[in-house]
């Protein structure tokens, strides 16, 4: 059972399971009467998988702990705060809202995603950002490969280095390399930094608080769009 | 004399030339169009004196079905044994989507989105409503997970099992492209792989997560193509699913490589009978419904597919004719697009004459989806009695109660595929585990 310290429920995972965390996340009477976000602290998360996916509502979810895979899956409007390291696929198909690891995440972070922001802080494994859909993505270390794969829309800005083949099959995302890059994936180019794409850096670094960054120092790398319709005479690149 | 080479007969040369004027491989929809072993090899035997048949036009036959039953809360309820397939609004168009929809919905059966997202349409006028998380993830979101009746997810499909998707640009309209949020008019890949999970225990966590996002109310299928079907639904079983839907090779597509198409994937015939032993051998037979695709065409086909262990079929490409496709209505413009009805397979080219391959508003609207469904749940209603004369012929009180004995096989190949004993004798070939 849910405790209420002050204003913030408080949820142990020790105690009880994710099933009924989860149920009391996506219970709407818990958020509908209150002007504000209402606050949630998980206790003891232990690495389990599936905690806090599928919320639909102004929560303000600080996790305490480690996690599992799909930590805050799905996410619509709910801000969640990992004071941990996260396991695979950490805010998949995101819609809205915030997802924020203070650890490092594993493969497949914000995969999917169509909206909102993930921030990490430490790094990210392979994978990171991959079929992105529209949300946003600030690492704060360095991702693996194969990041940003067939990423469509949205950006994800890398403020260490990047794996190889960063943006493979890239379509429309924009992505931001403050580091090396090992290697650039098929179709992936670097793009000349204009005014937009600084100001796009700046708010991105801002919006995760890594205010301390140069957005200048950053690298731009999109498609080239070459593979967009098939060519035989590219067939080499596939 | 004229002699045409067995080996390099009028298709496989005709192919050569193509390929050597295009320097592209064929991309075609519809499905594998060899031979394969398939239900017309096998026959029931009815009832006589051993048997006790069942009075055609007086005593009960039952064709209702539950799916779902392991684990979620709300079942799915279907009074026929018959789905509607998976296929996309983007491979098709509106009203077909919609016209799917009604048919189900007019017999209480099931119909089920595609690579694509789900379309308002289409939820309004599915009564039961099948909701695919494919790996390109297109117009997946929590809304209308929670909105759907069960989700499946796709693992593959019977005719590119390892293979993902693509839908060429010219069917990339405004609102397909939004819907994917992709730029309107290029070619767009599905991914082959799933971009959060990489393998059986993966997949199981994954399911996990689906649930919590549902609150464990709605059943979660595993669509997968049929290959290595014994370890595949073991391990689809393993991974929490409530209901396997196994797609044969003979399985349609909207648009994949012909080689894939014709040389990829076992046909359902003999996919079914490894499925059955698998659940058999878990002791989830019944327990974990099996959907059964690729190639069912007729009631007897269904019929078969029950009495090999199914509890349900799923059919796409037999729907799709059933709404008007390869009409001969549509002969001329069929071959002023170089194919003849019959014959027709470019479902990738949005150039559809009947309106239902295609995002051209002008075609897609010679489609009336009332008339469609109409088509569509005729169709059904068919399929469904046909199903049930046999169940009679056999004895049996309700479709679920037919099995192997009632059939036998008509060929060695047959025999051994569906290990039913070859017609006239008691051998069936190939004793011994199917697994292995």
């Amino acid at each position: 059972m849910a405790e209420t310290l002050s204003s913030t429920l408080t949820f142990d995972l020790a105690a009880e399971g994710v099933r009924e965390l989860n149920r009391m996340l996506h219970d709407p009477q818990l958020i509908a009467p209150t002007p504000q976000p209402a606050r949630l602290t998980v206790l003891n998360p232990g690495g389990k998988h599936a905690i806090a996916v599928g919320i639909d509502g102004p929560w303000e979810v600080e996790i305490d702990g480690h996690v599992g895979y799909y930590c805050a899956g799905m996410n619509q409007h709910a801000t969640v705060r990992i004071r941990g390291n996260c396991g695979v696929g950490v805010a998949e198909n995101m819609m809205s809202g915030q997802v924020i690891v203070e650890g490092s995440a594993s493969q497949a972070a914000g995969a999917t995603a169509r909206g909102g922001l993930l921030v990490i802080c430490g790094d990210a494994s392979a994978r990171c950002g991959i079929s992105l859909k529209g949300a946003d993505i600030v690492v704060r270390g360095s991702v693996g490969h194969m990041s940003a794969f067939m990423a469509q829309k949205g950006a994800l800005v890398v403020c260490g280095d990047a794996g190889d083949a960063l943006g493979d099959s890239l379509y429309e995302a924009r992505l931001y390399v403050r580091g090396k890059v090992a290697g650039l994936g098929a179709d992936c180019i670097e793009k000349e930094m204009r005014a937009e794409h600084l100001v796009q850096v700046s708010g991105l670094l801002g919006a995760a608080g890594f205010e301390d960054l140069d957005p200048a120092d950053f690298r731009r790398y999109g498609s080239a769009r070459r593979l967009y319709n098939f060519h035989v005479d590219n067939a080499g690149s596939y | 004399m004229l002699r045409e080479s067995a080996t390099f007969d009028r298709a496989a040369i005709a192919e050569i030339q193509r390929a050597a004027r295009e320097g592209i491989y064929d991309i075609r929809g519809f499905g594998a169009k060899r031979r394969v072993p398939h239900f017309d090899d096998l026959l029931f035997l009815g009832a006589s004196v051993s048997r006790y048949p069942l009075e055609g036009y007086r005593e009960r036959c039952s064709t209702d079905v539950l799916i779902g039953t392991r684990f979620a809360r709300e079942p799915v309820q279907l009074d026929i044994p018959i789905t509607i397939a998976g296929m996309s609004f983007g491979a098709l168009s509106g009203p077909a989507k919609e016209a799917l929809g009604r048919g189900a919905s007019e017999v209480g059966t099931s119909t089920t989105t595609g690579d694509g997202g789900m379309t308002p349409e289409e939820r309004e006028h599915s009564t039961k409503l099948v909701y695919q998380l494919l790996p390109s993830r297109y117009g997946m979101n929590p809304t209308d997970l929670r909105r759907a009746d069960a989700i499946e997810v796709v693992v593959g499909q019977g005719a590119k099992p390892g293979g993902g998707g693509m839908l060429l640009g010219h069917k990339i309209s405004d609102r397909v492209a939004e819907m994917r949020d992709l730029p309107a008019g290029i070619d767009q890949r599905s991914a082959c792989r799933h971009p959060d999970w990489t393998g059986p225990d993966d997949l199981e966590i994954k399911i996990q997560e689906l649930r919590e996002i549902t609150d464990w109310r709605i059943p979660i299928y595993i669509k997968i193509g049929a290959s290595r079907t014994y370890y595949d639904v073991a391990l689809a079983v393993k991974a929490g699913a409530d209901a396997i839907v196994l797609d044969g090779m003979q399985g349609g597509t909207a648009a994949t490589q012909e080689v894939f198409i014709e040389h990829v994937g076992i046909p359902i015939l003999a996919a079914i009978p490894q499925a059955v032993e698998s659940l058999v051998d878990l002791g989830m037979h019944r327990e974990v419904q099996l959907i059964v695709s690729g190639g069912i065409r007729t009631g007897a086909d269904v019929a078969k597919a029950l009495a090999l262990g199914a509890d349900a079929v799923s059919i796409g490409v037999g729907a799709l004719i059933a709404l008007g496709d390869n009409s001969p209505a549509f002969d001329q413009e069929y071959r002023a697009i170089g194919s003849a009805a019959g014959y027709y397979d470019d479902w990738q080219a949005g150039q559809d004459p009947a309106g239902i391959s295609t995002q051209d508003p002008e075609l897609a609207a010679r489609l009336d989806p009332i008339e469609g469904g109409r088509r569509v749940a005729n169709y059904l209603r068919v399929l469904a009695l046909e199903t049930q004369t046999l169940a009679r012929a056999c004895g049996k009180s309700h479709v679920r109660n037919l099995e192997p004995e009632d059939l036998v096989a008509l060929t060695v190949e047959a025999a051994a595929m569906a290990r039913v004993p070859l017609a006239g004798t008691s051998w069936i070939p190939g004793s011994g585990s199917l697994g292995a």
